[in-house]
């Protein structure tokens, strides 16, 4: 036995330990701790205090863990930077292939009249509100540009269907030019469903396109959101959903909520419409504070804090259906956790840093201007086109996409360097969204302390963690949405 | 238990045997290669001529006088046509290389190693023992083609360097279709030349399996006793990924390494994403590991709840894990799944309690070794009762 060597013979001595860069935040008697690429342990706030007066003991399982999660360093260890390096390579990796989404607005006009749209038309005028074949045609000009070996060209409206033309005439021509670019290419239409008939069916089964659509919970709930004349929706949109999947495949259709503040309380019947519906994901979507929902007061109308009773309500209602065999996943959630969880960042355009406006998704509008997101667009509808980057008709591709416009809120908002982000244990899980701060302040960056946004991301953040550490079941659901 | 060597029982030899590697023929066929062919004779007595050894069994006929003939011991009886063995040059060790009807060869390169693992169930050497490498060599030209699995093994094979390197070229070139796996504790790797040397072998069907027992350098660095040698193996394992090789990763599960199973299998998911696939390990009750008995005994029961956040981290993370050396009764119903029936066949062995269990075709089983050291929780998991005929309510 006198061969072998003891563990402290292996242990580094406690005088050499380096700190890597890491974040924390205190929680509820104990310290979150995040390393440079967001992988996180909690400490006791005894720990942490040794830890931040380096007064770690050299045989301990503590110093393993830190060591373990690259938050110190024993004073020669290459090893920790080198794989902290990888790591974060990965994250940023998506950064190369940029704008992977593109957003044709085929026409502005709606038959609804949904009093939280941004955007829509009544109209019976096809000319005023509807993007031309000419237009379509540099808007995809423009999407062949990108660098993303991924193009996905989604039409929105109002009311795509609308111009169903259109929609034909762009499918069409993507994929004549995709034969020669060789691009993963593929197609959505986001449809509130009404005007779904044989020849759209046909269609998107011919050429592999997925439907998204909008579906706000129980049919009282819905309709009340969502009039249109026959007072309808509901059951169009749920008769849509039924027929998509059995004609076209239970995975080629989605379904996105809008929270209203009828939708408060009201969380366990809206995620049943779902399950009952077959769904198995769903987005628990937070009310945007844009266009006509500005207009409207139904923003003000319910903040944050009326928010976030909703959504943790509805996450442990997922989880506690999950665990009774019920497969659903929370859409927000999951993008959030495979940040938290993997190296790879999904790019969601409202919680990546830099902020994915114009290299995540790109807006064309109806009439040829370029925004640089899709809440950049229902800005300039409010009257503010600061998220204008141009217009397909006047301005070349290398002018969008290096126009002021669109580069001085990407790089002023950058959250690692924006005040507070950078300090902030959830940084990495989190984004900048420049739109957003604009819009409530004036501002790209905004400020932190006062900002919706940042208070609701934190408090999801917080209670996702809280999940995650509390329950083993609940740990291995989340990491199966970590890895979609 | 089947045995993988043995000393004859007599071997008369005039002169010493011109070479040490020996391909087992039982059927005279063409003549034209006899000369290095091993001719083990049958129940008939027959020994055609031509061959420069011949072996006998234990009780069998012998073979003709005036030729090299080697008796075997009882326990090596079972070699027969198309097995590989080396002898020793005085005809009295028999050392089994190859046995053709076993998927579960495994080649020894080496027991020389730069580690000296807590656990080693194979205690490393010092001599030399190029003689095992310049073997393998012979075998590779050996071995019929077709063969659809070949392991190597130590010791550390890369302590050869481009002598590893050119057999494993040899055993591309000559076996193209045969899995090949490798064990290696990686350190070399670090060395990106080397490194580049292994990717150019340019075998996609090769894999090599490295171990980890930490998530950092100083518990692996304990159970490998080696100073330094995460800080060599994590980087090795790096440059093979760069390389697009092939990786297992390997933990051995005992008491130092399984309470950081979590630990270690996070470390993996977000560190060593890339890898091939993951293996643990239970614990081989021989060599050094019966020396640390009471450094590493723990009762698998003991470490259920690691071995399924591991497993399940892992596998949410869509990184192929398996479970190897296990028995059922002792491991959560929701890992069997995992569990690889992995014992090599010479050293598998069932427990009393075994007779009656119900799964026990589908069990890792023991390895002998277990006799030294086995948790005593170890118990027969009763059949499905059949199902009563229902009652036809009248």
């Amino acid at each position: 036995m006198a061969k072998f060597r003891g563990p402290l013979a292996f242990q580094a001595p406690s005088a050499e330990w380096q700190l890597l860069p890491f974040r924390f935040e205190r929680i509820n008697g104990k310290v979150l701790v995040t390393n440079l690429v967001g992988e996180h342990l909690f400490l006791s706030a005894e720990d942490f205090d040794q830890l931040a007066r380096n007064e770690l003991p050299t045989d301990s399982p503590l110093v393993r863990r830190l060591r373990a999660k690259h938050v110190i360093r024993e004073g020669a260890d290459e090893l920790p930077v080198e794989l902290l390096a990888i790591k974060s390579r990965t994250r940023y990796r998506r950064l190369a292939e940029f704008t992977s989404l593109h957003i044709f607005v085929a026409s502005l006009r709606c038959e609804h009249s949904c009093p939280y749209c941004q955007v829509s038309r009544q109209s019976s005028d096809k000319g005023a509100f509807d993007m031309t074949w000419e237009t379509a045609a540099l808007g995809l000009e423009s999407a062949f540009r990108s660098p993303s070996q991924n193009i996905k060209i989604e039409f929105q409206g109002g009311e795509p269907l609308l111009n169903f033309e259109l929609i034909e005439e762009v499918v069409a021509a993507a994929e004549v030019r995709n034969a020669s670019e060789g691009k993963n290419l593929g197609f959505v239409i986001a449809t509130n469903l009404a005007l779904l008939d044989d020849r759209v069916i046909d269609f998107c089964r011919a050429h592999d396109v997925y439907i998204s659509t909008s579906l706000d919970g129980p049919a009282d709930l819905h309709n009340k959101n969502r009039p249109r004349p026959g007072k309808n929706s509901w059951e169009l949109a749920t008769a849509g959903i039924q027929r998509v999947r059995e004609e076209l495949g239970v995975d080629r259709v989605s379904a996105l909520m809008t929270t209203t503040r009828s939708s408060l309380g009201r969380v366990r019947e809206i995620i049943d419409t779902y399950v009952e519906l077959g769904l198995t994901s769903m987005f628990l979507r937070t009310l945007s504070p844009y266009g006509f929902a500005i207009k409207t007061k139904s923003f003000d109308a319910y903040d944050v804090d009326h928010w976030l009773p909703f959504y943790e309500e509805g996450l442990d209602y997922i989880i506690e259906l999950n665990a009774r065999g019920v497969p659903m996943v929370e859409q927000y959630a999951a993008l959030i956790l495979k940040k938290m969880l993997t190296n790879d960042d999904p790019g969601y355009v409202d919680l990546t840093s830099p902020s994915g406006i114009g290299i995540g998704a790109i807006v064309y509008n109806y009439d040829g201007d370029v925004y640089a997101s899709d809440e950049g667009r229902m800005l300039a509808e409010m009257g503010d086109k600061k998220f204008r980057l141009g217009n397909l008709h006047q301005d070349s591709y290398e002018e969008i996409m290096l126009s002021d416009a669109l580069l001085a809120p990407l790089e002023e908002s950058f959250a690692p360097s924006a005040p507070m982000c950078q300090d902030c244990a959830f940084e990495t899980y989190c984004g900048s969204d420049p739109t957003y701060h604009y819009a409530t302040t004036g501002d790209f960056v905004g400020r932190k302390p006062t900002s919706g946004f940042c208070r609701r991301n934190m408090a999801i953040f917080k209670l996702l963690l809280d999940r995650y550490e509390g329950d083993a079941g609940t740990r291995a659901l989340f990491q199966t949405w970590a890895g979609h | 238990m089947i045995a993988l060597r043995g000393k004859a029982l007599s071997a008369p030899l005039e002169e010493p045997l011109g070479h040490t590697v020996w391909k087992i023929v039982d059927v005279a066929t063409a003549n034209s290669q006899r000369g290095s062919r091993a001719f083990v004779v049958g129940e008939d007595g027959e020994a055609p001529e031509g061959f420069d050894l011949y072996l006998t069994r234990s009780c069998g006929p012998s073979a003709g006088k005036g030729e090299a003939v080697l008796r075997l011991p009882p326990e090596l009886d079972y070699l027969s046509g198309d097995d590989v063995i080396s002898v020793s040059d005085d005809g009295q060790r028999v050392r089994v290389l190859w046995r053709h009807e076993s998927r579960q060869n495994s080649v020894l390169l080496t027991e020389r190693c730069n580690h000296y693992c807590l656990m080693c169930s194979q205690p490393p050497k010092t001599a030399n023992d190029d003689r095992l490498l310049a073997e393998a060599f012979e075998l590779m030209r050996l071995l019929p083609r077709g063969t659809s699995e070949i392991g190597f093994t130590g010791g550390e094979p890369t302590l050869y360097g481009q002598g590893v390197i050119d057999l494993l070229r040899l055993c591309r070139n000559l076996h193209p279709e045969a899995q090949v796996h490798v064990l290696s504790n990686g350190t070399r790797f670090a060395d990106p030349e080397f490194a580049a040397a292994w990717a150019g072998i340019d075998n996609p069907n090769m894999m090599v399996g490295i171990p980890i027992y930490g998530a950092e350098p100083a518990r692996h660095d304990y159970v490998v006793q080696a100073e330094g040698a995460f800080n060599q193996t994590i980087p090795g394992i790096l440059n093979l990924a760069q390389l697009r090789q092939r990786i297992e990763i390997r933990v051995v599960l005992h008491k130092l390494t399984a309470p950081a199973l979590p630990e270690i299998a996070e470390f993996i998911a977000r560190n060593l994403p890339f890898v091939y696939q993951v293996a643990l390990m239970g614990l081989e009750m021989i060599g050094l590991a019966r020396a640390n008995i009471p450094e590493l005994w723990i009762d698998p029961t003991d470490y259920a709840d690691e071995l399924v956040e591991a497993v399940t981290l892992l596998d949410r993370n869509r990184i192929h894990t398996m479970i190897y050396n296990h028995q059922l009764c002792l491991i959560p119903r929701s890992m069997w799944p995992y569990t690889v029936r992995s014992i090599s066949d010479w050293k598998n062995e069932y427990h009393p309690e075994c007779v009656e269990c119900s799964v026990k075709d589908e069990c890792g089983g023991f390895f002998f070794s277990a006799k030294y050291k086995v948790s005593e929780k170890i118990k027969a998991i009763p059949g499905e009762a059949p199902r009563e005929p229902a009652l036809l309510e009248l």
